[in-house]
């Protein structure tokens, strides 16, 4: 098992390098820099400026810098929000965004393993039919269409939840941005488990457990569950990824003061470190997590392990 | 030599596939509906008698009316939404098969070429897919639009380019179980170049699994590019997508939701046919996987 560890360590760490080199490297390609603006600066200015940002020395020594900064947790200063370091937009932003992705985790893990057991157990029933109707809607209609009708229906219409931002704090802004976010992985879990459930129903061991006379519930608890749940454990990965990339559309719609809105702004204002500091912050999160769910993976399944 | 066995084998695998994919009812409705819909996208924007931009002065944020010449309503500026939902559609659907395109002659090549020549070149090239795959994904696209500014050729190719590592790796697996097959041995002890071999050999082989993912491509890539236009990253006014003009929509949906409603429901439609054509095809072309899910 440890060198299953440190296998997956040693090639989570090279990802990690060229995704803050590639991201280095296109930041800087790209045309307009961060002092464009509706003013022309005095030349004068602007080299001042890009001195004092470094901007004038090579790229490698840029690279350099960056990394060595980055050793010590300082993603630099933001160009556009001028009183903020990078670290600083991301601590006011990330735990905003990590609850919105969390709780959207979680909702679709429930709802999705349920729906998905119920299905493959009613196999070719109106409910099952149901679910894997619903599931493919779910899947078909995107998130930032979902959303405004979300709002559409339970905010403007019904005014049963507040339309956007966060108010006072309170779970019920809450709600709608998590449902939104979850509905795509409630979905995609629930069609896994499904299909994971009935090949695993029909396996012979299954088979060798009723024939000894287990009771259904017995079956699914002991002996079903954990093998229809590995599909589900390595589709985890991904579903973080897809909900990261969600929660930056879903924040945009609800007005929601997360990474995710930052990020589209320093998209747009072309702010370097800011863009760089939370790729290279959710690159880090994700890389990170899928080593872990392949760590979980291979606690589970000890065939992938060598 | 194997030029015989192989047309056989191909034929009737398609055949079955046929006769299976026709029994699904809802793959072929699905079917029937895309065709009609893409039908209409292209061809009724000429009859309709209003032009992308033109602005109608006396119906300015009208709503739907069969009388009133504007089907779907207008929008803030006066514009015709039926034939801006249209426009939107060929563009989303054009986006979809080209961006599809591109992906697919990247992600075969790679992952035929991965497969076949397998060992440290394999380990190497798989490793890099690996890499670009921890990549946040939007992020690249993002970066690409701004770095090359909004074009909808570059959309073609940012998405395309970004896409194929599904096709690689599914291809390069395929390859890979191919490559030590009879017919390729005889063909390569029969001195047929490697490049040839995966052209000739290797690659028609693979076409089930890819029409599978070809289908199940093109509603994501479409996805993509709605999501890029939503944010405003996408094709520019007067040229419009379904991403496009639901963001207009859900910002007037107080005021105006069929801005909001038709767009999403032709985007959210088309995503649906596709996915049920995709997986129509999966249980016709691949009937081991029948029943699991993507």
């Amino acid at each position: 098992m440890l060198k299953f560890v440190v296998r997956r360590l040693l090639s989570a760490i090279p990802t990690l390098l060229i995704l803050i080199a590639l991201a280095f490297c296109l930041i800087r390609l790209a045309p307009g820099g961060p002092f464009d603006g509706e003013k022309q600066l005095p030349p004068e200015i602007e080299a001042n400026l890009r001195a004092a940002y470094h901007l004038d020395e090579p790229l490698y020594r840029q690279f350099g810098r960056y990394m060595a900064n980055l050793a010590r947790g300082d993603f630099g200063p933001s160009f556009q929000y001028r009183d903020f370091s990078v670290t600083e937009l991301i601590r006011s932003g990330f735990p905003v965004s990590l609850k919105l992705g969390g709780l959207a985790m979680l909702l679709a893990l429930l709802i999705g393993v349920t729906a998905g057991s119920v299905a493959a157990l009613r196999q070719n029933s109106l409910i099952d039919h149901g679910v894997m109707t619903t599931a493919m809607i779910g899947i078909s209609i995107p998130n930032f269409v979902v959303a405004p009708l979300l709002i559409l229906v339970f905010a403007v219409g019904l005014r049963w939840l507040p339309a956007g931002g966060l108010g006072d704090g309170s779970p019920r802004h809450l709600v709608l941005p998590v449902i939104a976010l979850a509905l795509p992985q409630v979905a995609y879990i629930a069609r896994l488990t499904r299909g994971s459930m009935i090949e695993v129903l029909r396996s012979p061991f299954i088979r060798t457990a009723r024939a000894q006379g287990l009771s259904m519930r017995r079956i699914m608890v002991l002996h079903a569950l954990k093998p229809t749940l590995l599909p589900v454990v390595s589709y985890l990965g991904p579903a973080t990824a897809a909900v990261v990339t969600g929660s930056v559309v879903i924040e945009q719609i609800f007005g929601v003061p997360g990474l995710g809105r930052y990020f589209v702004q320093g998209a747009l204002n072309r702010d370097y470190t800011l863009v760089m500091g939370v790729v290279v912050f959710y690159g880090t999160l994700i890389i990170v997590f899928n080593f872990l769910v392949d760590l979980i993976y291979g606690w589970l399944d000890p065939r992938v392990r060598p | 030599m194997n030029a015989p066995a192989h047309p056989t084998t191909g034929r009737s695998l398609w055949r079955d596939a046929w006769t299976v994919l026709r029994r699904n009812r809802a793959a072929v409705t699905a079917l029937v509906i895309l065709v009609v819909l893409t039908v209409v996208v292209v061809v009724a924007p000429w009859f309709s008698g209003h032009s992308i931009d033109a602005t109608d002065w006396d119906h300015i944020s009208v709503p739907p009316s069969w009388t009133g010449g504007h089907w779907f309503g207008t929008d803030g500026l006066g514009r015709d939404l039926f034939v801006r939902t249209l426009h939107g559609g060929r563009v989303s659907l054009l986006v979809g098969i080209v961006a599809t395109l591109v992906s697919l002659v990247i992600g075969v090549t790679y992952g035929a070429i991965s497969g076949y020549a397998g060992g440290r070149v394999d380990q190497v090239m798989m490793r890099i897919v690996d890499i670009l795959y921890a990549l946040p994904f939007m992020f690249l696209v993002i970066l690409l639009m701004v770095f090359f500014g909004r074009s909808i050729v570059l959309i073609f190719v940012a998405i395309g380019a970004i896409n194929w590592l599904d096709m690689a790796r599914i291809v390069r697996g395929q390859a890979l179980s191919l490559k030590n097959r009879e017919f390729i041995e005889a063909a390569r002890a029969g001195g047929v170049s490697p490049a040839r071999i995966i052209r000739r050999h290797v690659v028609p082989n693979l076409l089930g699994v890819v029409v599978i993912y070809i289908t199940l491509t093109i509603p994501q890539v479409i996805l993509v590019e709605s999501f890029l236009s939503f944010l405003g990253l996408g094709v520019q006014e007067p040229m419009t997508s379904w991403g496009a003009l639901v963001n207009e929509g859900a910002q007037e949906m107080e005021n105006a939701p069929w801005m909001l409603i038709f767009p999403a429901l032709f985007l959210t439609i088309t995503l649906f046919c596709f996915n049920f054509v995709g997986d129509g095809l999966r249980d016709a072309l691949d009937p081991r996987d029948r029943g699991a899910a993507s």
